[in-house]
């Protein structure tokens, strides 16, 4: 390794402004860089889990529980269409959940804790607001394949009517982010592991899948249930899914809400998770 | 770019004025004022909870101040915050490195942070894991390194963006004696080579092999600065007599003591006697008809000059 150059102050502070401007304009793309190389020491269980998952879910209930369904109420089983057609939306939005569900939760306490690499980060020109929009965009980059692989078996399964209902990928990706970013803004302010992480697991994503209209229309629901599907994300992109593919019909201005509401989640919940970011790190 | 010319003292690297760091109204860092010439080995030295820690995050342009001033570069960290990282290399006091990665591509994601090219990161990070002595290990997984090793990739880590200043925040705290030679050896070529240390540390030796100037920091205050040696002689005699009579008897025969020598310290474990001559106080000791049980004759040190500004000593 060489020695230092001889600079002038004036030449010293060039350079430093200088270095600054790359991490300004890139930092967040810098971080999702490692976060993605991060993500191959998994890379195989991400992979599987990918293939899996659609394989299993549609064998099961598209294949198993739609033989049942539709033997007793027909072709049109459910709001017109066979079981497996209706009940699909809502499985590829669940594959997006679960992706968010995972990589919003260990991962944020992990790089704030466990293994700090946030502050790592920090320490090299990176902010706080950079290391959120890092973790975003690598959790999109896990979650757009794993959507399109699942929409693949679903197409091969003949569970989508109709080609406009490729849609589905970008609604299940909105409906998924906008769950995720709100995990986010929560796990950010974590401290102490107390179990927070499950209670995640247990009484939001767990509750959410079961009562988003996801295997039953949300109306078969008593109302006093059903107020879990209007606040639900994933219920708005399962309805806005069948929209799109199989033309379910409803008022043009639910239709806006279900775009508006997880949009309008995402814009929220990744503000505050880079205001929590930028506090956290500056200790 | 410009050369500096023979003749101008070079501005300092890092001016701090009068700073604070408040949390909760507990003062962590209470007013302290220092500066660090460029190419210069500067060590904060103070025990546990001193504040050096928040003093380094506030250098590192990473924790807002809570007044004063401080100036990196000459730039302001509330403003320039990754201008200023950019410049910096900040070894932390626990590290941080990513144990989902390799060795190596520790070193690859973290100059990308600079944003350095791939292929001048790939080759800064092969020269860099010859500089660690870690060349053999670029493969391996963090978690299977030994603490020096980690130790050392955390420097080689510091050093992918060929940084300006060096922050170091207790380095070798926790490892190995053989450990802390090599890490000693390194930061010493690094100095050798003109890159501007700054450390923190509560080990005195530390403090004296690796530190041109340091300050004394104890509760958030500056209690002297100097070169080692020259705190050594201001504050310390030649020469430490540590003599042991036993933790019973230690400070009954401490009071008897006073006035042999410059000045008497008792500990829990032993009794200091500070004088030009240890020697000499030992025998005076004798001639009084005192035996110690174990006794041994030093020169002064940093713990010493520590003890006299603080009454504390600096591990406790």
């Amino acid at each position: 390794m060489s020695g230092q150059e001889v600079l002038s102050d004036a030449a010293w502070r060039e350079r430093a402004l200088a270095g600054g401007v790359r991490p300004r304009r890139y930092g967040s793309w810098y971080v999702a860089e490692h976060r993605i190389r991060s993500m191959r020491s998994y890379g195989q269980t991400i992979l599987a889990t990918s293939i899996g998952n659609p394989l299993i879910y549609l064998f099961a209930l598209g294949i198993g529980l739609a033989t049942l369904v539709d033997a007793n109420l027909g072709d049109d089983a459910v709001q017109g269409v066979s079981y497996l057609v209706f009940v699909a939306p809502a499985l590829l939005g669940l594959a997006a959940v679960m992706v968010s569900a995972e990589e919003f939760t260990y991962p944020i306490m992990l790089g704030f804790k466990w293994n700090p690499i946030f502050f790592g980060m920090n320490a090299a020109p990176i902010t706080g607001g950079q290391i959120t929009n890092g973790i975003l965009i690598s959790v999109l980059a896990r979650m757009v394949p794993t959507c399109v692989i699942y929409f693949i078996a679903m197409v091969l399964f003949g569970a989508v009517p109709s080609a406009v209902g490729i849609l589905m990928i970008p609604i299940a990706v909105l409906a998924a982010m906008s769950v995720g970013l709100a995990i986010m803004a929560y796990t950010a302010r974590i401290e102490q592991d107390k179990g927070q992480m499950a209670l995640i697991m247990r009484f939001g994503i767990t509750p959410m899948l079961l009562f988003s209209g996801t295997f039953f229309p949300l109306s078969q629901l008593p109302i006093y249930l059903q107020w879990i599907g209007w606040i639900s994300p994933l219920w708005h992109g399962t309805e806005l899914g069948r929209v799109i593919s199989y033309g379910l019909a409803e008022p043009a201005w639910l239709t806006a809400v279900h775009v508006l509401y997880p949009a309008v989640i995402i814009v929220v919940c990744w503000r505050m998770s880079q205001r929590v970011f930028t506090a956290r790190l500056n200790k | 770019m410009a050369r500096v010319s023979v003749g101008i003292v070079p501005a300092p690297v890092i001016t701090a004025s009068a700073l604070t760091k408040t949390y909760k109204g507990f003062s962590a860092v209470d007013g302290i004022s220092f500066e660090v010439a460029p190419g210069e080995s500067f060590g904060l030295l103070g025990p546990n909870g001193a504040g050096k820690s928040t003093t380094m995050r506030m250098v590192g342009a990473v924790s807002t101040r809570t007044s004063g001033e401080l100036a990196i570069l000459g730039l302001d960290p509330d403003q320039y915050g990754p201008e200023i990282r950019s410049q910096l290399g900040v070894v932390p006091q626990s590290d941080n490195l990513d144990m989902e990665l390799r060795v190596r591509d520790n070193l690859i994601v973290y100059g990308r942070y600079f944003g350095l090219p791939r292929a001048q990161v790939a080759k800064r990070a092969d020269e860099l894991l010859e500089f660690a002595q870690l060349a053999d290990r670029a493969k391996s997984k963090v978690d299977d390194l030994s603490g020096g090793m980690k130790r050392r990739l955390t420097i080689a880590r510091a050093l992918i963006n060929d940084p300006r200043i060096l922050l170091l925040d207790e380095p070798t705290t926790g490892l190995d004696p053989q450990a802390r030679h090599i890490l000693w050896d390194r930061l010493f070529r690094l100095k050798e080579q003109g890159t501007t240390l700054v450390l923190t540390t509560h080990y005195m030796d530390e403090a004296e092999q690796l530190c041109d100037r340091l300050v004394v920091v104890d509760k958030g205050r500056i209690m002297a600065e100097g070169s080692p040696a020259a705190l050594i002689r201001e504050y310390s005699s030649r020469e430490v007599l540590e003599v042991r009579f036993g933790s019973e008897r230690n400070e009954a025969l401490g009071e008897q003591l006073a006035g042999i020598g410059d000045r008497v310290e008792v500990l829990p474990d032993r009794v200091l006697i500070y004088s030009s001559n240890g020697e000499a106080v030992l025998e005076r000791i004798t001639q009084l008809g005192h035996e110690p049980i174990t006794s041994l004759v030093r020169r002064s040190s940093l713990e010493d000059v520590f003890l006299r500004l603080t009454g504390r000593t600096l591990v406790e």
